[in-house]
Formats: C-alpha cells, structure tokens, sequence
C-alpha cells in the first residue's frame, strides 16, 4: 500500500551553514528527496558593475578583490589582462612571472578550501577543513609578504604588479613548498579513499558532459564531466605558455569526480609555481603607465582567465575617460550553477548539500 | 542502629546506600531515613553525569582540537577545564526563547525527557564492588528500556518545535534508533548467553576474561549501533550540522539547550559505561576491590576517546545507507554472532550449565575466525558499492601544444 | 591547436549565406546582426558543423544612450576558435530580444540578469524575472539614466 505523503517546502538559506555565503534555495521535499529546486540569489549583490563605471581603472582593482573573495590574485589578474588590451601595454616578463606564481598559489588556496568545505558539507567535524586551512593559511602568509594583504590582495596592477616581491619571500615560498608536500600528503591520505566520502559521493548528482557545455559550464566542473577545456592551455596568457603542466580529467562527472578534480589540480598548481621559481629572472615589474589610464574611446576587450571556479572573464569598453564605459564580469559561479536543477532534482537533502559543495561557488562571485 | 535493611531489598547491595541509610537512622525514624538515604544516592548520581558530561565536553574539545591541528579551549582553568562552567553560566543567563508555534508543553518536557534516560541508566551500572544503585535481576533489558525513551524525546522535540529542519532531524531520528536498536539487542542477547544471566553484577563476575574477546562480533554492532543512537558522526543524521543545522533541538536556546547538550555528553559516558560493564569486565582489574572505581572510569575514558576519534574523522552516511547499515550489515552480523555463541555455550557449557575460563577462551578462538570470516565476506559483497572504477588520471595534453 | 579569433569578415559570408537578411555589418572584428534574427543566427552557428560554437561564453548587455548594446562571447570547445556577435536595439522602453535559452542553458541567469539590471526582456525564455534585485524593484540600475 502506498503510503500518502504531502510536499514541504523548504528554505535552504539565506542563513545555512553549508550554501557558502547567503544564498538561499527554494526546496521542495517529498519526504527526503528532492522534487523542485528555484536558486535565489541577490542577497550579496553590491552592484560592482555599476560601481566600477564611477571609478577609475586602477581603483577597480580592489573591486575585483571582493567578487571571489577567496581567490582575488586571479580576479585581479583577470582584471589586468582585460585593461591591458584596451591599453595594448605590453607586461614585463618578471610581472609575467609573478602575476602566474601568485594566481597558482591562490588556485591552490581557493582549491583547499573548495575540497575543505565540500568534506565540512560531508559532514565531517572540521579535520579536513582544518588540515587544509593549515596550508592555506601558509599561502595567505606569503601572500601577505607580498603585498601586505592577506585576502582582498589588490597585488596586480594594469600593466604588471604592484610591488616586486621582497627579498625574504624566495626563502619563505621554499619553505612553504617543502612542507606542502607532506601536509597535502596527509590530506589526500585522509581523505582521498575515504569509504563513507566513496558511497557518498560516487554517482551522485551526474553531470553529461553535453548538458555541461551547453549550459556554459566551465572550471573543475566541466573538466570532471570529461571535457580538457582549460584556458590556460587554450588561451595562454601571462606565462602559461612557458609552463608545462597536465590538465587533470576525469569522465564521472559526479561529485567524486569533481571533488578529484580540484585535489589533482592542486598538484599541478604546485607544479608551476616551481617552474616560475625557476624561470623567473630579474628584471622591472611594471609596464611604463600613467598613473591615470586612459583607453582610446570605443576600444573592447574580454579578458579571461582560468580562475579556481572556471572561466572569469571581464568584459570592458572604454569611452576615452578615466574610467570604463562598461564592465561586465563573467562569474563563473553564477553560470555553473545554472546546472543547479539538473543535479539536485531526484536526490536527497543530503546530497544537495554535497552537490553544492562539488560546484564550489562563492557568492561573493554570484551575486557581484 | 535499629534501621535494618532487609536482604531482599534491591538496594541492599549499594554498600554506600546502607552507610547512609544506618547512620541516619540513629536520628530519624526508618521510613524517613530510607527517603533521605534514596535521595542522597540520587543526588549523587544525577550530579554525577552532569558533572561527567561537563568535564567530557571539555575533554572532547580539547581532543578535537589536537586532531584539528589547533589548540582548543584553553583560557579558564588550567588547560581551560573551567570552560564548560563558562559555557554553563552563559547558556544561564541567555534568553529562553519558545517559538511562537511550538506546542508550549512539550517543547519543555523535551530537556527533561532527554536528560532521564542517561541518569535512569546509570542506576544500574555497578562502577565498583558493591556500587549498583538497584541490583536489578533484569539490568540489561532495562538499560534497553530506558534508552528507548530518547526516541520518543527526540520525536517530541521535532514535532513541538513547529520547525521544518527540526522534523527533518526528528523524522531521521527516530528512523535511525528504531533501526539500531535491533542490531543493538540481537548482539546483547550473545552476552547474555554467555554470562547466563541479564544482571550486570553477575554479568562482570562472569567475565574471567573480557567479553570483547569472547563476543567481538556483539563488540563491534554494540559499538556501532551506540554511536547510531547517541547521533555521533558517521550516523549524526539527527542532527546534521551541515544539511538541517541543528536537528530537532534547531530551537532550543538557553537552559533548556544546555540539559539537552548535557544529556547528549552524558549518553557518551553512560553509554560507554555500559560498554564497559557488558564487554570490558566492568570494575574488576588489579585491585578492584579498592580501585574498582578508577578501572572503570579509566575504560571509560578509553571507550570516550575512541567515540571522540571517530567523530573526529569520518563524514556523515545518508539516511538510506545508514538504514541499510543497519538491516543489511548489523543485523545479519548479530544473528551470526547469537547463533554461533548459541551452539558454543550449548556445546561447551557443563552439566551445571556454567562455562569455566578455559570454555571462553575457546569461544574467543571460534568467534574470533566467525567475525574475521564474516567481515571478509561482507567486505567482498559491499566491494563494488565501495570501491567503483577509479577516475581516469588526466594528462590529456601534452605542454607547448597550445602555441 | 591554439586558439583562433574568428572576425566578422570570416562569419558574415557564412552567416549571411545560412541566415538570410541578418547580417549588420563588422565592428571591431565582431559580426553584427539585426536583433529580431539572433535566435536564427544563434541556431545557425551552433549548428553548422564548420562553425560548431557549442558553448556560450557570456552574455553583455552596453548602454549606448540612444541604442543597445547585446554582446555574444561565443567559443567552439571542438574546432577550437571563439566570435563575437552583437546586436543593436534602439530605443529605451520595451526592448525585446529573441532568447538563446533553447540552444544554450548557459544562458538562463545571463539573460535574466541582463533583464534585472539593463531591462531588456528576452522573448522566450521560461521565466524571465529578476534575478539579483527583489520582485518590484523599481528600474534597471546598470541604465545610463538610472542613478
């Protein structure tokens, strides 16, 4: 006999502590498992695109900073590469080198914490979280060194970086490369073969590859569904085109298989930041810019990144004054979650948590 | 001295309850000295578990904080050990909120409901010679009895809350103890078989040797069915901080939040102390006679460390896989084991019907090789579920194609 | 295999060839197409196998004042090379704009994000509200005019 049961809506957020941020969904349950999903955004947006109509080029940096707040190096540089082709400068090769070291230094932070708090949603007490703060908050150290911020860095400029990094940074990102090694050891060995993170996540929540592209999908998400599209392979801008590194595919696309994404990622990231210790040489750190920029009116330019999330792009259009007629950013979290009803629809209130967790959004990022 | 306490009495074992009862009976009339007695013996247990369960906040904190790589509490006291004093005086003096609405009644039966249980159980469980607070002939079945109520407190606390995250947490809930005490009876049952009594007194004087070597199999559904029932990570579905935050205590602030926080550290000790008694010979060791007491507190350390660890490091099961943990794994696994010691006390046992030191080390020998057989069995059939194909390993591209 | 830029002049022949009527004119390596024929366009170019732009980059919307701006970052994840289109709307009140939501998913929350903050309406798509703002907000804060 079947057994009469009634819908329940549910609102999962704004005030959750695993939807990262105040985003809230609107659920249907029969029971546990999902029936309807409706995201609703909104509750973060700060209007930065209109913001950075009223500002000038260089201070807009600090506003890329605060979209993905947890991996700002890369919004900066993002950021960068779009007014650097508007302006047609030309970077130094040590900026080069610098603004790529950074960016996979704060990949590897964005991954760490991405791969924490998705275990954090698994329901772990916090060890791995914690294991990977470890690590992470070693980076935010260096980074600090580098340009006296920790999180909204501001470290790269138009036409290069800010600061050239000081003398005892070398050492200290050795050391910070030595330790690494074994701490991210211990996470992988902690985690990576976990029985319960296996049955929890294995064939959870698939994402087809065809669905993926077509809904722009971009990032670790789209890479564990079995697409290479990585643009710094693709596309390579600073010095990617110098490093040697692998693209880390997986053919799943469930949560494990993004979740593996990111863990490999990370070693691939660690790789380049020690071939840029390697290659990079002396030399200036700063294209030779006017301290006020000013594009030549009607001049575009998309400038895009692989950023830790997927593909961050900045859309600018200059209209000859100090400051962009238009900049429209291209958050890779808002987009990959338009997949948001496809995964969650059929699966339990456990697994969303979970999926959510493996599309690693931020809503600094979604909601702009 | 005229206050005589008559043999048959179930609280005549408690030496300390007679001390009590004697002495005040020089002053006051018998009757009324047997009431003052009963509650001194109460006091004493209930603060007992409180204290426990503060002092066992305390020392799961600063665990997890060792296996997080970070300090943990450590400013008032020394080593921070007053913290869970601050926590209390905090949780004091906080707003008492009821949701607007929750059904008024319940809602404050709840902390009470839920704090019962773990002091009830205690009353049974000897913590050295001659402890016991009532020495019931049926102590085993009525350690299940009273630590079913947490189920109907859990669901009473889900449902009064007029809160759609705290059914989620009532509804998980009550499926998961529903399930668990299953396994959880089934793997007693073998204990009981060999101990050939329910009394846990006769249950510790019949363990010449641990019963966790006699009954591994008991050993390990007891331990995992426990940590089912005390909602501790991989089965803390009740109360899932990361999916439905809080469970079915999501509304509870203030005082009524600190007895329920209480009563769930205090499952932790009693929980373990029962463990204690049932598979680690309870008091006895070395000495017992004097140190009984401190045996058994310290295996009770042990067994809250190990609940400590495990909480520590695993994530969370989904409801349906806990389910059928339950029914597919524990209890096929606790039939195994009833079955096995079945055949073995009847095949070992003498005319008497009682089973001598040597007889248990042999069951030791064949349950051993049955749960290690039963493992590697239920290992290869969960395999594929566990363990899928491995993700394809990248490297698709080879570097400098791209200019 | 790097990545190659195609310009309006490589897309107009064959788009106009494929769509008829459509063509705009070339901006700064850009194809521009009339507005009411940028579903058909968007079809054709997801669907012609010389083409192939099976994965939609992002969506812009500009405010030029007396016109719109609806820029399309297109890019062909198999044959390897990305376009720009746009299109012009004229005008401020009642915009609308064939959506590309049937080809592209990927264009759900751009589309609508565009119709929350610069107020042009996509015919077409399933459900077509605000996405950052709340429900009754009154204008679209990314306008010229909106202060």
């Amino acid at each position: 006999m079947p057994i009469k049961t009634e819908p329940m809506t549910v609102n999962i957020g704004p005030q959750h502590p695993s939807t990262h941020g105040v985003f809230r969904l609107r659920v249907t349950f029969d029971g546990e498992e999902i029936l309807e999903v409706e995201p609703i955004f909104g509750y973060l947006h700060r209007g930065t695109e209109k913001l950075a109509e009223e500002r000038n080029y260089t201070q807009i940096v600090t506003l890329t900073d605060r979209l993905d707040y947890v991996s700002s190096m890369i919004n900066n540089q993002a950021y960068c590469l779009a007014v650097e082709e508007l302006l047609g400068v030309e970077v130094p090769q040590r900026a080069k080198y610098l603004r790529t070291l950074t960016a996979e230094l704060q990949r590897v932070a964005s991954h760490l914490m991405g791969i924490g708090f998705f275990l954090q949603d698994l329901g772990t007490l916090g060890t791995p979280l914690m294991y990977a703060f470890r690590s992470r908050e070693r980076i935010l150290d260096l980074f600090e060194m580098l340009c006296g911020a920790r999180i909204t860095v501001s470290y790269m400029r138009p036409g290069g970086v800010f600061f050239d990094a000081p003398d005892d940074f070398w050492p200290a990102l050795d050391q910070f490369l030595k330790d690494f090694d074994a701490e991210y050891k211990e996470i992988e060995q902690l985690i990576l073969e976990n029985e319960i993170v296996m049955v929890r996540t294995r064939g959870v929540s698939l994402l087809p590859l065809d669905l993926a592209i077509n809904a722009s999908v971009s990032g670790p998400v789209l890479r564990a569904s079995g697409s290479d599209w990585d643009w710094r392979k693709m596309d390579p801008y600073d010095a990617y085109d110098r490093m040697e590194f692998d693209v880390p595919v997986a053919t799943g696309g469930d949560n494990y298989d993004r979740f593996w994404v990111r863990i490999q990622e990370i070693h691939q990231s660690i790789r380049m930041v020690k071939q840029c210790i390697q290659q990079i040489e002396p030399g200036p750190t700063r294209a030779d810019v006017p301290l006020i920029l000013r594009p030549p009116a009607g001049a575009e330019a998309y400038g895009r990144v692989e950023a830790s999330k997927g593909e961050l792009a900045f859309y600018l259009v200059a209209d000859g004054g100090i400051s962009p007629y238009r900049c429209k950013v291209r958050s890779p979290s808002l987009i990959n979650l338009t997949v948001t009803e496809h995964l969650l629809v059929g699966w339990k209130l456990a697994d969303m948590i979970v999926t959510l967790g493996s599309l690693d959004i931020n809503m600094g990022e979604v909601d702009r | 001295m005229n206050c005589v306490l008559g043999p048959d009495n179930i609280l005549y074992d408690t030496l300390l309850f007679r001390v009590i009862y004697d002495g005040v009976g020089n002053v006051l009339p018998c009757w009324l000295s047997y009431v003052v007695a009963g509650i001194a013996m109460m006091m004493i247990l209930v603060n007992g578990v409180l204290l426990g369960a503060g002092l066992f906040s305390w020392v799961e904190r600063r665990l997890i904080g060792r296996f997080h790589n970070r300090i943990g509490p450590n400013r008032w006291g020394p080593f921070g050990s007053l913290q869970p004093l601050a926590d209390l005086v905090k949780l004091l003096v906080k707003e008492d909120l009821t949701p607007r609405g929750a059904d008024r009644i319940v809602f404050t039966i709840v902390p009470v409901a839920m704090l019962a249980p773990v002091v009830l159980v205690m009353a049974v469980v000897p913590f050295a010679k001659d402890t016991a607070l009532a020495n019931l002939n049926v102590g085993v079945l009525y350690i299940l009895a009273v630590t079913s109520i947490t189920s109907i407190a859990i669901f009473m606390a889900g449902w009064a809350s007029d809160n759609r995250y705290a059914m989620f947490g009532a509804s998980r809930g009550v499926a998961v103890l529903i399930s668990y005490e299953v396994p959880v009876v089934m793997s007693l049952l073998g204990v009981v078989l060999v101990a050939g009594s329910m009394s846990l007194n006769d249950i510790i004087s019949a363990q010449t040797i641990p019963f966790l070597l006699v009954q591994p199999l008991a050993f390990f559904v007891f331990f995992a069915g426990t940590s089912a029932e005390l909602n501790r990570t991989p089965f803390d579905l009740a109360e899932a901080e990361s999916e439905i935050i809080a469970g079915y205590h999501i509304e509870y602030s203030g005082v009524k939040f600190a007895l329920i926080q209480a009563a769930e550290f205090g499952a932790v000790l009693t929980s373990s102390a029962v463990m204690v008694t049932l598979f680690l010979s309870g008091w006895s060791g070395p000495a017992s006679n004097y140190l009984g007491w401190a045996w058994f507190l310290m295996k009770i350390g042990v067994l809250a460390f190990i609940f400590s660890w495990i909480r520590a490091t695993f994530p969370r099961l989904r409801i349906d896989q806990l389910l059928a943990f339950a029914w597919k794994f524990l209890l096929p696994l606790s039939i195994i084991n009833l079955f096995a010691t079945a055949l073995e006390v009847y095949f070992l046992r003498d005319g008497a019907g009682n089973l001598d030191t040597s007889d248990l080390w042999i069951m030791a020998g064949i349950n051993f090789g049955v749960a290690f057989a039963c493992l590697l069995v239920f290992g290869t059939l969960i395999k594929e579920k566990v363990r899928p194909a491995g993700p394809v390993t990248g490297a698709t591209l080879t570097p400098g194609e791209a200019d | 295999m790097a990545l190659q830029q195609l310009t309006g002049e490589d897309l107009a022949e064959k788009v106009a060839a494929g769509v008829p009527e459509s063509v705009d004119g070339m901006v700064d390596g850009a194809l521009r197409v009339k507005s009411q024929k940028i579903a058909d366009v968007a079809n054709f170019m997801k669907s012609d196998s010389g083409l192939d732009f099976n994965f939609l980059n992002s969506i812009s919307a500009v405010d030029y004042i007396d016109h719109f701006e609806v820029v399309y970052h297109l890019t062909s994840l198999n044959k390897r090379h990305t376009a720009i289109v746009k299109t012009r709307l004229v005008g401020r009140d009642d915009l609308t704009l064939p959506s590309v939501y049937h080809l592209w998913r990927g264009a759900d929350f751009q589309e609508r994000e565009i119709w929350d903050l610069m107020g042009i309406s996509f015919s077409g798509h399933p459900n077509m509200k605000r996405i950052m703002l709340w429900e009754g907000f009154e204008g679209h804060p990314l306008r010229k005019d909106y202060l």
